[in-house]
């Protein structure tokens, strides 16, 4: 039975429509993973090495400290990446296979992910290195047990959590502000939890534990699934219950609002559009790498403007990337609605600007900093409204891939990305603004790096109605590749 | 109303279409029928400009569609799920094709009240998004979104497929309507030669994308095509 269920998972994999679409990027992710590989192993190997050299302590104790917040930064990553093991099982369940076999391979799967061995990039060598400095064997094996089965837990965590966002959410929600809380000294969480992770260095035996809880985990999702094996229950797509929305408030703006109305519905009601909006959320924390002189290759004045244009623009650069996408499921409809290009375009056009101003809002907190940090993020608003929501418009135009509203997939940057036109577009995106700035910074003074910038989004706002024109033409011109384009699912 | 030239679509080397000329007059209901890749979903999509002609062209009510975007008021469709929009609920749908064609809730409503026995319940107040919708239940709201906002041009792609008998029957009456009143010209494809009989004026019978009989609908008729396509 294993190899029936082997040759299939190989075809699966070999016969997938995208496996030849894109043999560059292919090898641009082996490499992708290569160098995390590397990352991971030079850390294993080095992390000791540095928290002594930086004489923080006892290395095994710094990285126990630090072991909660990587467990869940795991959890979370799986969530939004690892795909669930039932997705494929459909066609097996009437066949004559038993179905505990089918829930047993399909956990099995999930057991040997790349989200699993990966970590033994970093466990393995950093455990090799706690041997060779003189730790207790036993100890050190014991540890190095316990937090694997952690992982393991991990993974079976996010089988059983799997599409509940609700529990999710929140809980991420509190980590970050438990995370803040760390960071400003008010409360320290890994005070509590860090002697558990010490325990099991301490008492080898703990490791069954931890053991004990992966067992029960695994055997909970098995149980959980098995049970649930039926095109009405656990193989069902979430369906969620609908309520007609009308936003009366937007008829205001005639056809632009209709637009409006349904491109809200769009974003709150399904999986893939939330996601963007949530990480443009993100973006706004972004420039808190900068401000604070995280890292030091940031430093530069320059690199201010680049942290207030993502600061600013993580909603331009996470959902208006894609337009039209978003709308690839049902673009022969528009397209052969009443509809006229200018309409559409203005409308996820206003889109993006309302969503830039809203961050700009948000991102108030940066006169903590200093005004020179939130004149930043202004002054890259300024540029996002007056040049780069043209360019992401424009760059869409030539984006021909479907969106699957429905799943996370793909949703963090994929082939799509990696066009060569829109990888040109990019340059104007963030280079340009750079240059313009360091233009006015050098020759006359910071002010004028500034005014600079903000001139270069002011003049562009003022010829919006020909750029729209314009980028009207483009998607009219390329309107029968895409229409083909999406029209064949992956 | 409709006018066709010397239209032809390749793919590569091999033509899936290929109609020298075709007058569809203003409230006529027409049927094209044919084996699959005749080409009958090719020559709607032609029609709604969704793909470029090779050579040719059609004309809708004195537009050539593929220059010129004043068919669309007037010209509505239904070809598959692609038309609809997944994540509205049934009446959010309505409403929004209602506004694009200048349609007030109102103006839908009462539209819509006239096929509270085509949607036998199923459709509207349901608490439910279009993509949980059955496949069936899907098409229904497909097909009265089309007739949305006094269309004079209907396109509807194989309307009976996947449909209930008694909807089946429905439809047939719905559509039996609409070509009475000469106003509004119905195109119409189908696998099924007694629904296409019943309904339509006129038959075109496509095979491998040329037109090879064109009959007015007469009681011989499905006799001829049972024969045609039995042969």
């Amino acid at each position: 039975m294993l190899k029936h269920f082997l040759t299939l998972e190989w075809k699966s994999f070999f016969r997938s429509a995208s496996f030849k679409a894109n043999l560059a990027i292919k090898i641009f992710m082996i490499f992708g993973a290569l160098y995390f590989m590397v990352v991971f192993l030079g850390l294993g190997i080095g992390a000791f090495y540095i928290i002594e050299k930086q004489g923080w302590g006892d290395p095994l104790l710094i990285v126990n400290q630090f072991m909660i917040y990587y467990l869940v930064i795991d959890l979370y990553i799986r969530y939004m990446l690892q795909k669930m093991p039932i997705t494929n099982i459909k066609p097996l369940l009437y066949l004559p296979v038993k179905k505990s076999q089918v829930v047993a391979y399909s956990l099995g799967k999930t057991v040997v992910s790349f989200f699993n061995w990966s970590h033994a990039f970093f466990f393995v060598p950093f455990s090799i290195v706690l041997l060779i400095e003189g730790y207790s064997p036993i100890g050190v094996i014991g540890w190095h047990l316990g937090i694997m089965a952690l992982f393991y837990c991990n993974n079976f965590i996010n089988v059983l959590v799997n599409n509940m966002d609700n529990v999710f959410y929140t809980l991420l929600g509190v980590v970050l502000v438990l995370g803040a809380c760390q960071y400003y000294e008010l409360f320290n969480i890994t005070v509590y939890t860090s002697p558990f992770f010490k325990a099991l260095y301490e008492m080898p035996w703990m490791a069954f534990l931890t053991w004990g809880l992966l067992i029960s985990l695994a055997s909970s999702a098995y149980i959980y699934f098995k049970g649930h094996v039926y095109l009405d229950a656990g193989l069902a797509g979430k369906k969620s219950l609908a309520k007609t929305e009308d936003y009366a408030w937007l008829n205001r703006f005639g056809n632009l609002g209709t637009f409006l109305k349904n491109d809200i519905k769009l974003i709150r009601r399904n999986k893939r559009s939330k996601t963007s909006v949530i990480m443009s959320f993100f973006f706004i924390f972004y420039g808190l790498l900068f401000f604070t002189g995280g890292i030091e290759a940031y430093d530069g004045p320059v690199w201010k403007i680049f942290a207030g244009i993502f600061i600013s623009g993580g909603f331009l650069f996470s959902f208006g990337q894609f337009v039209p996408s978003w709308d690839s499921a049902y673009y022969p409809l528009m397209m052969s609605q009443n509809i006229r290009y200018r309409e559409y375009l203005s409308s996820k056009w206003y889109l993006i600007i309302i969503a830039t101003i809203l961050s700009t809002i948000l991102a108030s907190f940066y006169i903590y900093f200093g005004w020179d940090a939130y004149l930043a993020v202004i002054v890259g608003a300024i540029y996002n409204i007056g040049v780069n929501s043209y360019l992401v418009l424009w760059g869409g135009a030539y984006i021909k891939t479907p969106i699957d509203l429905t799943s996370n997939k793909k949703a963090f940057g994929d082939k799509q990305a990696f066009n060569s036109k829109t990888l040109l577009l990019t340059l104007p995106k963030l280079i340009l603004p750079l240059g313009v700035y360091a233009l006015g910074h050098y020759l006359i003074s910071p002010t004028a790096g500034y005014i600079f910038v903000a001139m270069a989004g002011i003049i562009g706002f003022g010829f919006r109605n020909k750029v729209f024109a314009m980028i009207e033409s483009i998607y009219k011109k390329e309107k029968y590749k895409t229409l083909a384009a999406y029209k064949q699912k992956s | 109303m409709i006018t066709v030239q010397n239209l032809t679509k390749k793919y590569g080397e091999s033509i899936v279409l290929n109609i020298e000329n075709l007058e569809i007059p203003k409230g006529q209901s027409f049927g094209l029928v044919g084996n699959n890749g005749a080409g009958k979903t090719t020559f709607f999509s032609l029609m709604l400009d969704l793909i470029q002609p090779t050579t040719g062209h059609i004309s809708n009510n004195g537009v050539q569609v593929d220059a010129s975007e004043a068919w669309k008021p007037f010209t509505s469709a239904f070809i598959d799920e692609t038309f609809l929009i997944g994540y509205l609920t049934p009446e959010e749908y309505f409403y929004f094709i209602g506004e694009l064609r200048g349609q007030n809730k109102a103006d839908v409503d009462n539209l819509l009240s006239g096929f509270e026995d085509f949607f036998h319940g199923e459709i509207l107040g349901q608490k439910k998004y279009l993509r949980d919708l059955s496949k069936g239940n899907q098409k229904k709201a497909g097909i009265v979104a089309s007739f949305i906002g006094n269309p004079e041009v209907i396109i509807l792609d194989e309307p009976f497929a996947n449909l209930d008998p008694t909807t089946q029957i429905r439809l047939k009456g719905i559509i039996r309507e609409l070509a009475a009143s000469k106003e509004v010209t119905v195109l119409v494809s189908s696998h099924d030669l007694i629904h296409v009989t019943e309904v339509c004026e006129r038959i075109v019978v496509l095979s491998k994308g040329e037109q090879v009989k064109d009959i007015q609908t007469s009681k011989e008729t499905l006799k001829e095509l049972e024969v045609f396509f039995g042969g």
